[in-house]
C-alpha cells in the first residue's frame, strides 16, 4: 500500500522560498504567475489491511512527525492498494 | 553537573563545554542523545547548536525523539533550568517546551555576524545579570532563525514577560531594519511561562572570552549556573 501525504505551510506563515521561486518565474519571463508556495510531498509505503486501517495511522504519523502543526498543515492526498 | 546534550550533527557541543567548564569553571559534560536518562546529579541542561540529524525534515524535528529528550522534558517540567541555543532553540520548540517555531530566514541567506540584542524581560532565572533596556552583543549564525508564533501565542509571550531578547541596532532601536532574519517582533530569545526554559538563536558560548570579541554570553551562562547550583 502506498500513500501520498502533502505538507504545506499554513497560509499565515511567511514562505521566503516560495517567494524566491515566484520571483524567478517572473524573471524567466513567465507572466501571470501570481504566487508560489513551496511544500513537501511524502511517499509512504506501508502494510495495512485496507484504507480505513491506514488512514488513522497516516494521520498520526503526519501529526507527530511529518508536519509541525504550529506552522504546517497536511493532507493525505491518496492511498493506493 | 551540567549536561550538554550531544546529538549526531551537533557542532557547538564542545564549544559549550569549553565555555561552561574551562571559562566559567562549572562541571559541564557531554551527554549522548541515546542515553535514556540524564545523570542523577544533573543541575541544568544545555541543548547546543548545530545540525542535529542533518536538519532532515525540519530543524530539530528528529532530535525531539532522541531517548534523552524524554528525560530533558521531565527535568524541565520539574522546574530544572534548560537553555537551548540555535539548533537547541529549534529542538525545544519542536519538543513543545517552548511555543512557536523557527523558519527559514526572510532573505534565505545564512547569517553569520555579531548581533545587537535588546534585553526586555528580566523575570526569569536566566536574567539575573541583565537589566531591561541593556544591549548585548552576541554572535548569531543560522539559516533558519526566523521566529514564528500564532497571534495568540505571541500575545501571551508579551503579556507574560517571556520575551527576553529582541534583535536591535547598536543603540537598542528595534525595527524592521534591525531585524536580521524576519523574526516576528524581532524576537531573538524567549522563555517558557514558568521561566525555567530559555531558547535563543544567538550563541552565548561564543561570547565568553574578551579575546573573541566580548563576554556578554557569559552573563547568560553564569545565570544558568547560579540557577542550577541554587536549586
Amino acid at each position: 500500500m502506498k500513500a501520498l501525504i502533502h505538507v504545506t505551510l499554513k497560509p499565515d506563515v511567511l514562505d521566503p522560498q516560495g517567494k524566491a521561486i515566484g520571483a524567478a518565474c517572473g524573471s524567466l519571463g513567465y507572466e501571470g504567475i501570481r504566487d508560489v508556495r513551496q511544500g513537501k510531498l511524502f511517499e509512504v509505503e506501508l502494510d495495512a489491511a485496507d484504507e480505513a486501517a491506514a488512514r488513522p495511522l497516516l494521520a498520526e504519523l503526519a501529526d507527530k512527525l511529518l508536519s509541525n502543526p504550529v506552522i504546517e498543515d497536511y493532507e493525505i492526498v491518496s492511498i493506493e492498494v | 553537573m551540567f549536561a550538554v546534550i550531544q546529538f549526531p550533527g551537533s557542532n557547538d557541543d564542545r564549544d559549550m563545554v569549553h565555555a561552561m567548564k574551562t571559562v566559567l569553571s562549572a562541571d559541564a559534560r557531554l551527554v549522548w542523545h541515546g542515553d535514556s536518562e540524564l545523570p542523577s546529579d544533573c543541575r541544568g541542561v544545555l541543548v547546543p547548536g548545530g545540525f542535529s540529524y542533518g536538519d532532515y525534515l525540519r530543524c530539530g524535528a528528529m532530535a525531539r525523539f532522541s531517548p534523552v529528550m524524554a528525560d530533558v522534558k521531565r527535568f524541565a517540567e520539574n522546574g530544572g533550568p534548560v537553555l537551548g541555543t540555535c539548533n537547541g532553540f529549534q529542538v525545544l520548540c519542536e519538543s513543545g517546551l517552548l511555543p512557536g517555531a523557527l523558519r527559514r530566514n526572510r532573505d534565505l541567506h545564512f547569517i553569520c555576524e555579531t548581533a545587537s540584542l535588546l534585553v526586555e524581560s528580566t523575570g526569569s532565572v536566566f536574567a539575573s545579570e541583565l537589566s531591561p533596556g541593556q544591549v548585548l552583543r552576541i554572535p548569531i549564525k543560522h539559516g533558519e532563525g526566523c521566529y514564528f508564533a500564532h497571534a495568540d501565542d505571541l500575545a501571551a509571550l508579551e503579556a507574560n514577560g517571556q520575551i527576553v531578547l529582541r534583535y536591535c541596532g547598536p543603540d537598542g532601536e528595534v525595527s524592521e531594519a534591525t531585524n536580521p532574519n524576519g523574526s516576528l517582533g524581532n524576537i531573538a530569545g524567549i522563555t517558557n511561562r514558568a521561566g525555567n526554559v530559555f531558547g535563543l538563536m544567538p550563541h552565548p558560548e561564543h561570547a565568553v572570552e574578551p579575546a573573541f570579541g566580548g563576554t556578554d554570553g557569559a552573563r547568560l551562562l553564569r545565570a544558568l549556573i547560579q540557577a542550577g547550583e541554587g536549586a
